[in-house]
C-alpha cells in the first residue's frame, strides 16, 4: 500500500531521492534546539485560532450602542470593532478560547524567539555559513513585534487606543518627514479614520502573516541546506552531523512538541483570563487608565519612553525632534541594528571567514558573551524599568524616585554584569584548563611522584 | 516490498511503551469527545480549554513515547556535504556578464534601464498617496476653540464656575465639535486663585483660579487624566496634572510647565471666562498646538 502511493508519487515526480534523504535528515539532539520549534509551532497556533477569529471580528470603526448580554457596558457607545470583540467572547461558543489562545500563543511565540535568540546569539550558532538563517531569525522577530502590536491594537478598547496613540506619537516624532509619514498612515489626524482600522486589520491578518511565513520558509530552507549547526562531542566534529533521523525518531518526538505546545496554549487559553477586554471599556481619545501595560514583548519600549528624560532639540522656538523619538524609535533602531550586524562585528575583530557547525559553549568566547550579556541586559534593565507605573500603584514606590534611580542603573548595570559575565568565562575556562579538574584531560603519574598533562 | 533488504536496525518495542501510547490515544480520544459534548451543551469557556488542553496533551505523550521507545532508536552520523561550489559559481558568473558582450552601448542601455526603472516603480508607488493627506501638515495645528465656544461635560451639558471645588479636575469638550478629536478635550482644574503663577501675558486666562488646558499629553498623546493635589504632604511642593502613560507631568498653576517626565514642552492652555448664566466659555485660542510633538512644532 505505502510502496504503491510512493510510486505513484515518484514516477510522477522523480523526486523519490529527494524524499529518501529528507527521512533520513539528521537532527543533532540538545533541549535549546526546540526554542525554535517551540516558536514554530505557536505560530502555527496563531494561524489557526487566528483564521478562526476572522469569521466573526469585524474591523470597523463605526460608531454603535451597545446591546450585548455584557451588562455593564449596556447603551455605550463604542466602534463596531470593539462591540465584534466582546460579541465573540461572550455569545461565540469558543469564541473566548479561541481569543485567548490566540492571545496567549502570541506571548509564548515572543518568549520562544527571545529564548532562541539568545541561544543562538551565546552559541554563535549566526556563524559562517548560517548568516541568512540568522538575518531572516531577527527579521521574523521585528515583524512579530509589529504583528503582536496590530493585533491586540485591532480591538479598539482602552488599552488598544492608548498603544496606538503612542505609536502615532513615535511616527509623528520621526525627524522631518514623521508628521507627514503619520497623516498617510492614519488617514489624518488621530484617531484616522475607518479606513486606517481597515488598513491595521489587512496588515495583522495578511501582510504581517505572509511576510513572517515567507521568512520562516527561508529560515527553515537554510537550515536544510546547511544542516544543523551541534555541539562539540565524542562523535561530533566540523565534518559530520550526529544526531537522530528525522523518520522515524525525531519526526514523531517533534509531533510531540507541536501537541505539547497546543496543549499549553490551550490550557492557558481556557484556564487562565488575559487580556479581559470588557474591563477596559471602549476606546476615547479623552480617556486613559492609571498603571496600563502592554503585552510583555513591547515592556522595553514602554520602559525607554518613561525613562528618557524631557529633552527635545531645538531651532529657536521651534522642536525638531519630538521625545517619544528616543525610546520609540531610536532606541529599538539601535538594538536591531546591534543585532543585525553582529555577524559582521565579529567577523571583523576576529578576522574568522571560516565555517564553523561546531557551536560555542557561552565561556569559550568571552568577550562575545560579555558583550552579549552588557546588550540583553541593558534591554532587560529598561524593559524592568517600564513597570514603575506599576510598583507606584501596587507598592506606592515613589514614581520620580524610581526614574532616577533607573537612569543610572540602565547604563552602570549592563556594564557590570558584562563584565562578570566575560570574567566568569574565563575563570571556567581557566578551571576547565587545570589538569586535575574534571573535563581537564589526562595527567600522567611522573616517576618522582608528581603529576603532569598528558598530552594525547 | 517483499524481499527488499532491512534499513532500519532490528527492533522490539518495550511492552510499557505499546502501553502506555495505547492508553494515551484512548484518554486523548476521551477528551475529545468530552469538547464536543461540552460544546453542544453551552461551551463553557474552562471546560473547553481545560479538554482540548488534554487532547493535545494525551497526543503529545503517545508522540512522545512513540518517537523515544516505540520506533527504532539509532544515532546517525552523516558526513557535510561542501557547501562551496568554486567551479558552478565562477560558471554562473560568466554566464551572467557573457550575455551583454554583443551589446556595443551597454553603458546607455544600463542607464535607459535605471531611468525607466526607477520611474516605473515611482509610478507604482504614487498611488499609496491617496491614504493620507500627508501634505496637508497645517491640520495638526487645527483648533477647536473659538472665543465664545463653551464647554460642555460628557453629556454635552455646559460646565458652570460654581460647580468646580477647589482642588478639582474635570474632563471638558468643545461644544458642537467631535470630541475624538485630540484638541477638542480639556482638563479643567481648579485651584486656589492665590496660588496661579500664570506668566502676564496670560493674565486673566484663569478667572477665580479656573485653568483649562488640554487633555492630550504632548509627549505621547494619551490622555492626561490624573491631578495631583496634596492637601497636607510637605514631600510634593505643588498641584500637578500626570498623564499616566508615562507620567508627564505638568504644572496647572504656572501654565502647564513640565515638572517632570518625558514631554518637552507645555501642555497648551486655553484661556476662558465665565459668562453672565456662570457657564464656561473660551476667551480665545489655544496657547500651542494639541497633541504629541513633530518636526518644526512650535515649544511654547
Amino acid at each position: 500500500m505505502i510502496y504503491r502511493l510512493v510510486r505513484f508519487v515518484d514516477t510522477r515526480t522523480g523526486q523519490a531521492p529527494l524524499v529518501k534523504k529528507l527521512l533520513r535528515y539528521v537532527f543533532p539532539d540538545h533541549w535549546s534546539f526546540l526554542l525554535g520549534e517551540i516558536a514554530l509551532y505557536c505560530f502555527v497556533v496563531l494561524v489557526g485560532t487566528g483564521v478562526y477569529l476572522t469569521f466573526f471580528f469585524d474591523a470597523s470603526t463605526h460608531s454603535v450602542i451597545y446591546h450585548g448580554t455584557y451588562a455593564p457596558l449596556q447603551g455605550q457607545e463604542m466602534s463596531q470593532a470593539y462591540r465584534s470583540g466582546l460579541d465573540l467572547s461572550f455569545q461565540t461558543k469558543a469564541g473566548l478560547l479561541m481569543r485567548q489562545t490566540h492571545h496567549w500563543a502570541a506571548d509564548v511565540f515572543l518568549v520562544a524567539i527571545t529564548l532562541h535568540l539568545l541561544r543562538v546569539f551565546f552559541t554563535g550558532a549566526f556563524r559562517k555559513p548560517r548568516e541568512i538563517t540568522y538575518y531572516a531569525g531577527v527579521l521574523m522577530l521585528v515583524l512579530a513585534l509589529l504583528e503582536g502590536f496590530a493585533g491586540y491594537s485591532l480591538v479598539d478598547d482602552l488599552l488598544s487606543g492608548m498603544g496606538l496613540v503612542i505609536a502615532y506619537s513615535v511616527v509623528m516624532s520621526l525627524p522631518v518627514f514623521g508628521a507627514n509619514l503619520a497623516l498617510l498612515i492614519w488617514h489624518g489626524p488621530f484617531p484616522g479614520t475607518d479606513a486606517f482600522q481597515s488598513r491595521l486589520y489587512i496588515a495583522h491578518v495578511l501582510l504581517l502573516p505572509v511576510a513572517i511565513g515567507v521568512l520562516l520558509l527561508i529560515h527553515l530552507l537554510t537550515i536544510v541546506f546547511t544542516h544543523h549547526s551541534q555541539f562539540p562531542g565524542p562523535r561530533a566534529r566540523e565534518s559530520n552531523v550526529v544526531g537522530t533521523p528525522a523518520w522515524p525518531g525525531y519526526a514523531f518526538r517533534s509531533f510531540g512538541l507541536a501537541f505539547a505546545v497546543a496543549a499549553v496554549l490551550f490550557l492557558l487559553g481556557g484556564l487562565v483570563q488575559i487580556n479581559p477586554i470588557w474591563e477596559w471599556g471602549p476606546y476615547h481619545t479623552a480617556q486613559s487608565t492609571n498603571g496600563a501595560q502592554p503585552d510583555w514583548y513591547l515592556g522595553w519600549l514602554i520602559g525607554a519612553l518613561r525613562l528618557m528624560p524631557g529633552w527635545e532639540p531645538a531651532a529657536g522656538d521651534y522642536t525638531l525632534i519630538p521625545n517619544a523619538f528616543w525610546g520609540g524609535a531610536l532606541f529599538p533602531t539601535i538594538v536591531f541594528l546591534f543585532l543585525f550586524a553582529w555577524p559582521s562585528i565579529e567577523r571583523r575583530f576576529t578576522g574568522d571567514h571560516a565555517y564553523h557547525h561546531l557551536l560555542n559553549r557561552p565561556r569559550d568566547v568571552p568577550w562575545r558573551t560579555g558583550v552579549g550579556v552588557g546588550l540583553f541586559v541593558w534591554v532587560g534593565m529598561i524593559f524592568f524599568a517600564g513597570s514603575s507605573d506599576r510598583l507606584f500603584v501596587e507598592m506606592n514606590i515613589d514614581y520620580e524616585s524610581q526614574i532616577y534611580v533607573y537612569r543610572a542603573l540602565v547604563f552602570v548595570v549592563p556594564l557590570v554584569a558584562g563584565w562578570i559575565a566575560k570574567r566568569w568565562c574565563e575563570e571556567l575556562l581557566r578551571y576547565e584548563a587545570h589538569p586535575l579538574r574534571p573535563g581537564g584531560g589526562r595527567v600522567r603519574r611522573t616517576p618522582s611522584g608528581g603529576f603532569e598533562p598528558a598530552d594525547e | 516490498m517483499r524481499g527488499a533488504p532491512r534499513l532500519l536496525p532490528k527492533w522490539a518495542a518495550p511492552r510499557w511503551a505499546e502501553i502506555a501510547v495505547l492508553w494515551a490515544l484512548l484518554l486523548a480520544g476521551a477528551a475529545a469527545a468530552g469538547f464536543i459534548a461540552v460544546y453542544a451543551l453551552g461551551a463553557d469557556t474552562q471546560w473547553l480549554g481545560l479538554l482540548l488542553g488534554l487532547v493535545f496533551a494525551f497526543l503529545a505523550v503517545a508522540a512522545i513515547v512513540t518517537g523515544k521507545a516505540l520506533v527504532p532508536q539509532e544515532q546517525k552520523e552523516q558526513e557535510r556535504e561542501s557547501l562551496d561550489h568554486e567551479r558552478e559559481d565562477l560558471d554562473i558568473a560568466v554566464y551572467v556578464q557573457e550575455v551583454g558582450e554583443g551589446i556595443t552601448r551597454k553603458r546607455l542601455l544600463k542607464r535607459a534601464a535605471g531611468a525607466a526603472g526607477l520611474t516605473v516603480v515611482g509610478a507604482l508607488l504614487v498611488p499609496l498617496a491617496s491614504c493620507g493627506p500627508f501634505l496637508e501638515a497645517e491640520q495638526l495645528r487645527r483648533m477647536a476653540w473659538r472665543s465664545g465656544r463653551r464647554l460642555v461635560d460628557e453629556y454635552g451639558k455646559p460646565l458652570r464656575a460654581e460647580d468646580l471645588a477647589v482642588g478639582s479636575m474635570t474632563p471638558a469638550y468643545a461644544e458642537g465639535v467631535d470630541r475624538e478629536r485630540l484638541d477638542a478635550s480639556l482638563i479643567v482644574v481648579r485651584l486656589e486663585a492665590d496660588d496661579v503663577r500664570l506668566p502676564e501675558q496670560r493674565a486673566g486666562w484663569a478667572p477665580s483660579g479656573i485653568l483649562a488646558y488640554s487633555k492630550i499629553c504632548t509627549h505621547a498623546g494619551c490622555a492626561v487624566s490624573m491631578l495631583r493635589y496634596p492637601l497636607y504632604s510637605p514631600k510634593v511642593p505643588r498641584p500637578a496634572l500626570v498623564c499616566p502613560c508615562h507620567y508627564s507631568t505638568f504644572d496647572p498653576a504656572t501654565g502647564g510647565e513640565v515638572l517632570f517626565g518625558p514631554a518637552g514642552r507645555p501642555l497648551p492652555q486655553l484661556p476662558i471666562e465665565v459668562d453672565g448664566n456662570g457657564e464656561l466659555r473660551a476667551a480665545g485660542r489655544m496657547s500651542g498646538p494639541v497633541g504629541p510633538s513633530w518636526w518644526g512644532v512650535r515649544q511654547g
